[in-house]
């Protein structure tokens, strides 16, 4: 920790490192300074002179985004100069701003409004003719409005610096400066958006949410984004039940400011025409919609029917339903049918890691640790493609502390470019180039290794392994696909762990042997896709499906029932690194039920006892009952992520390594959600997409 | 190569000495006269003895600002294990100035060698001089000059056996005047958009490509090796206490003999313009003198009995700049000067900061209207009033620099202002409108 120094603000003695900034020092003494470009985390550059403050003894105003506290310093944030200078930059700023707040999409959020409001003048001064630039479209979700455009280069940094894709600059000069695509007219970028987002004003729109709605006439609602495993909050902007914007302005959540194209635009899924909204049965090639009532009593006598002549049940969950369905789900396939036949797609390696790893503390890395770290290695993962917050993450603590970033990829990786050493190694045969880094490592004091499914079964020990020779404290992330993709491990979806990785006494039917099983009676599948490049070898087996879409599962199906979305339900998700976060309903869609629901209702209708269905219970026994889980609610409910704490004892699971299979998303695609994207659809096609061809 | 103009007697010629030799630009002519001796002398002495040198000649930034060169020199890490470059700031685009380009058109070899000695005070390999794009015809010339001192010996390697290297290389600018402020040229000669820099840390210390670095104008480079050959004092000795040396001044506007005239630091402004300069144009009367380029706040008539040097004309609330004397008489319209001005500064302010990006085009929006008679009583305060919102408030010094002349036309000429609220221009000068 740096010296403090004491220094004096509005006739305040405060005290703060030396060699804070007096824009941060003042806003941790409760002293707002204003300001358009300075933004924690990112460059400097002292552009926009909201935040002149008079420092005694210097000649002129100090700009306080870009001036250190001093020792005895004396600073006045309020005096009639500072408020002077404010009012004539806000002054400035209005001359060739177009003022037309009433149809602007920032009306309401503002900082040009709030700051002018609080500082600038009533009326303005300037008579003359302002500036005038068209809009212009940079892609199917960027709008930039120049006249609107304060040029802070909140944008063209967030860009660069924080997306490592620098897809903005600066055109012109003087007055007529503009914000534009390094391309020329359009974007060559990751479309995540963050320009839109950091944007102060209303200079750069989203194609998604422009002339939609008035900030004011949403509900703002705080959920966990549904689609990679990396658990980013996404504020969802609810109007009339639907959907309208998704964003993280407030930086609250694991993620600050960070958001994808996926958790910014992507939840246009849950308001697709294609939405199953009915229960429907099979009849002959077609289906034909049925009340829940009747959909539930069918179902319930065909399990309790298959159960009593102790039929072949098989039970498919799902990466994306909560930890509470999936708990509810295990349970209900264990106690409720009494079948061990129970598993879910696999996209990565954590069982093996969990036994490797049992019985130490903090081996385990947190998206904290990724910003943290001295060093991390990623090995066999295009992380800025499949996991864009973790690559943001390890950007900032490269940009920020100076990491050490190691890549062994089959392939060019986005983090080649600021990778300390850049491996490339055949698909398969990553983990042997490890040894090529042993000397590098061992000079680092402390390391995260995150893994892609590449490495899974006995390769996970030998990385462990590995790891453990180098003499220095290593942490890990076993790299998963989907929003509870880690959660549907923890949760038993497997049939050989219980919950919290307890070994199961009679395992059963894995995903594939289900699949392959000539004699299945009932295929039960919670929001899963199998057949989508499966076959299923029973033709005879009594088809369940919960789904949000027409799925090729759901089309073989006897009973399809609808089911909610993440958006549109409560209850818990596991993120990658095993941070758990809470959902929250914001969207409403007329027909459904949450998948906790519909199995608590089967159950009833069985005449089953597997407990309250509501997801504040089944989270309270699931804090009780599975190992790591015990884990401080208020944290939880106040929005925070709440890490697992690590499993002691051993987790001994027969390597599964052919059951694990990544998808390889891309920024642009999310398994099924994502085929009913419009977005991402879009995207896909939009001539800027980095990596659409991959 | 004949001159621009024509010498006055009372010049004192240190810098420009060669000017008017038979081809005063040639290797040869400068071998001939003195040239590259206190290149040799500097290799024998020790870098602190040679900053010293430059510390006691009292020579100060020919660029504008007048900071002390041997200090700016003193503040390069000598130590530190990067590269050190020497850079020579040739943007020369402050309206009223052309004294680099006649400095690098009849004496190249003078600025390569004060160059040259900058770079045995800091142990550095390589220069570069940054030229402006207008200048296209000067790089060639330079270049010719570079390709000449290569051939001799006077540049590369182990020049003239002393176990010295020094490389040079020019650069040109791309026309924008912002890429004169030193840390925008810096970017700029980064190959990046030519913006300055945050300050500190100063370029002494991270300059370009991060290594230390001295960035200097022509005029003070070309000072050096007269001050090494013939010793500081003496350069000292030809200028006024603290202003060390002679200047070149560039007279322009209404008077006889406009030119580039090499005077000593502390010359008196109105016997610069009557003696020197030969006098207002057509017999008329003085109304005014820009004393240091288009940035300095003006001078009425009766404040131009000064002495020219950087303290006396800061005590007279102006500047000496860099040398560009901007000579008006009786019949000048101030409104229409100080358009032409503002309209410089809109037309070259960077954008990079509110102030200067906004009140540059708001002033010459107000002054464009304003001179052609449609101005209100208000726009006069308000001008000055905007001018003040802009000063110590830019990021860089062009903000200040658009903002002082427009303060000091308003306070000393305001009756031409009010004039003007008669609905047309008192002078009858051509309408400005036409021309925005």
């Amino acid at each position: 920790m740096a010296d403090l120094v004491t220094f004096t603000i509005d006739g305040k003695a405060v005290k703060a490192p030396a060699g804070t900034l007096l824009i941060e020092a003042a806003k941790r003494a409760g002293i707002e300074i204003p300001s358009f470009c300075y933004y924690e985390g990112l460059a400097l550059q002292a552009a926009c002179r909201m935040c002149l403050v008079e420092i005694e003894k210097a000649p002129k105003l100090a700009v306080a985004c870009t001036t250190p506290v001093a020792e005895g310093m004396v600073v006045h944030t309020e005096s009639p100069t500072v408020a002077t200078a404010r009012k004539a930059m806000l002054e400035f700023l209005l001359t060739n701003h177009p003022l037309d707040c009433p149809v602007c999409d920032k009306g309401g959020e503002c900082e040009l409004q709030d700051m002018t409001f609080r500082y600038g003048a009533g009326e303005s001064r300037f008579t003359e003719i302002k500036v005038h630039v068209d809009e212009k479209q940079w892609s199917p979700v960027v709008y930039y409005d120049g006249p609107r455009c304060i040029l802070c280069y909140r944008c063209v940094r967030i860009c660069d610096e924080g997306m490592g894709v620098g897809a903005l600059g600066i055109v012109n000069r003087g007055v007529v400066s503009e914000i534009a695509p390094n391309a020329g007219d359009h974007l060559v970028c990751d479309e995540c958006g963050m320009c839109i987002d950091i944007c102060p004003v209303g200079a750069l729109t989203s194609g998604a949410y422009r002339y939609k709605t008035r900030p004011w006439e949403m509900t703002h609602i705080g959920t966990i984004c549904t689609h990679c495993a990396d658990g980013c909050k996404t504020t969802l902007g609810v109007r009339n039940g639907q959907i309208v914007r998704g964003n993280n302005r407030d930086r609250s959540g694991i993620n600050g400011e960070f958001l994808c194209m996926k958790g910014r635009y992507a939840f246009d899924f849950v308001h697709s025409e294609e939405r199953l909204q009915a229960p429907m049965r099979r009849t002959g090639d077609n289906f034909e919609p049925i009340s829940w009532g009747e959909a539930l009593e069918m179902v319930a006598r065909k399990f309790n029917e298959v159960k009593s002549r102790s039929g072949r049940f098989g039970v498919i969950g799902s990466n994306h339903t909560t930890n509470e369905e999936n708990y509810y789900l295990q349970k209900f396939a264990r106690q409720g049918l009494g079948t061990s036949n129970i598993d879910h797609h696999r996209t990565g390696d954590i069982a093996t890691l969990v036994d490797a790893l049992s019985g130490r503390e903090d081996a385990l890395a947190t998206t904290l640790d990724l910003y943290d770290s001295k060093a991390i290695l990623i090995l066999a993962n295009d992380l800025s493609q499949q996991h864009p917050f973790l690559a943001f993450q390890i950007r900032a603590n490269r940009r920020h502390h100076d990491a050490h970033i190691y890549v062994i990829t089959p392939g060019p990786v986005r983090e080649d470019r600021y990778a300390v050493r850049s491996i490339r190694a055949p698909e398969g045969a990553e983990l042997e180039a490890v040894e090529q880094l042993r000397d590098a490592l061992q000079g680092e004091s402390g390391l995260v290794i995150l893994y892609g499914d590449a490495v899974k079964g006995d390769a996970v020990r030998r990385l462990v392994a590995f790891g453990d020779s180098l003499g220095i404290p290593v942490k890990y992330v076993a790299l998963v696909d989907y929003s509870n993709s880690r959660g549907a491990f923890d949760m038993g979806l497997t049939p050989d762990l219980l919950p919290g990785y307890q070994p199961a006494p009679a395992p059963g039917l894995n995903y594939d042997e289900i699949l392959a099983s000539p004699d299945l009676d009932v295929l039960w599948v919670v929001g899963a896709n199998p057949l989508k490049d499966h076959a299923l070898a029973s033709p005879g087996a009594f088809v369940v499906v919960q789904d949000l879409f027409m799925t090729e599962t759901a089309k073989r199906a006897d009973i399809v029932l609808p089911a909610s979305s993440a958006y549109e339900k409560n209850g818990t998700v596991t993120n990658v690194c095993g941070q758990v976060q809470r959902l929250k309903a914001g969207a409403k869609v007329m027909g459904v039920k949450p998948d906790l629901e519909i199995m608590g209702l089967i159950g009833r209708e069985m005449g089953l006892n597997l407990g309250i269905w509501k997801p504040d219970k089944v989270f309270d026994e699931i804090r009780s009952a599975v190992r790591g889980y015990n884990i401080p609610v208020p944290a939880l409910a106040a929005g925070g992520a709440a890490a697992t704490s690590p499993l002691n004892g051993r987790a001994p699971v027969p390597a599964r390594p052919e059951l694990i299979r990544s998808s390889r998303d891309t920024l642009f695609t999310s398994g099924t959600l994502g085929r009913y994207s419009k977005a991402l659809g879009e995207l896909l096609e939009a001539p800027g997409s980095l990596y659409g061809g991959r | 190569m004949p001159l621009y103009n024509e010498p006055s007697p009372l010049e004192v010629k240190v810098l420009t000495r060669r000017f008017g030799l038979p081809n005063s630009a040639s290797i040869d002519t400068y071998l001939a006269n003195d040239g590259y001796k206190a290149f040799l002398k500097a290799v024998e002495m020790t870098p602190e003895e040679i900053i010293q040198e430059v510390k006691t000649s009292n020579l100060r930034g020919r660029g504008g600002a007048g900071f002390p060169t041997g200090m700016k020199w003193s503040f390069v890490p000598r130590q530190s294990p990067k590269p050190k470059y020497i850079i020579c700031n040739a943007d020369e685009s402050e309206p009223g100035t052309c004294k680099d380009r006649v400095l690098m058109e009849y004496d190249p070899h003078q600025l390569l060698e004060g160059m040259m000695i900058a770079g045995l005070a800091v142990d550095s390999k390589k220069g570069y001089i940054y030229i402006r794009g207008e200048y296209r015809y000067l790089i060639d010339h330079m270049e010719r000059a570079i390709a000449e001192a290569y051939s001799r010996g006077w540049l590369g390697k182990n020049i003239q056996g002393t176990g010295k290297d020094f490389d040079i290389y020019t650069h040109s600018g791309a026309g924008a005047y912002e890429c004169g402020e030193e840390t925008a040229l810096l970017d700029s000669i980064e190959g990046k958009r030519g913006i300055p820099r945050l300050k500190p840390p100063f370029p002494a210390v991270v300059g370009a490509w991060q290594s230390p670095t001295i960035l200097n104008n022509v005029e003070t480079f070309c000072a050096v090796p007269a001050i090494i050959r013939d010793g500081g004092a003496a350069f000292a000795a030809l200028g006024t206490p603290k202003n060390g040396g002679t200047r070149l001044f560039c007279l322009s506007g209404h008077i006889n003999k406009p030119g580039v005239y090499e005077l000593p630091m502390g010359f008196n402004l109105l016997r610069m313009i009557d003696e020197v300069g030969g006098g207002v144009r057509n017999g008329k009367k003085l109304k005014a003198v820009i004393p240091g380029g288009s940035s300095c706040p003006v001078l009425k008539a009766e404040e131009c009995d000064l002495a020219m040097d950087f303290d006396t004309v800061a005590k007279a609330k102006s500047m000496l700049g860099s040398g560009g004397v901007i000579v008006m008489d009786e019949d000048t319209c101030m409104v229409k000067a100080m358009l032409r001005i503002m309209r410089f500064y809109a037309h070259e302010s960077c954008g990079w900061c509110i102030p200067c990006r906004e009140g540059t085009t708001w002033l010459r929006k107000i002054l464009t209207r304003f001179h052609e008679g449609l101005g209100e009583r208000g726009d006069i305060d308000l001008m000055g009033d905007i001018a003040k919102n802009m000063l110590g408030r830019t990021f860089c010094a062009l903000g200040d620099a658009a903002a002082m002349p427009m303060i000091s036309f308003v306070e000393k000429f305001r009756d031409e202002f009010e004039a003007h609220l008669a609905g047309s221009c008192p002078f009858g000068q051509v309408h400005e409108l036409a021309l925005a």
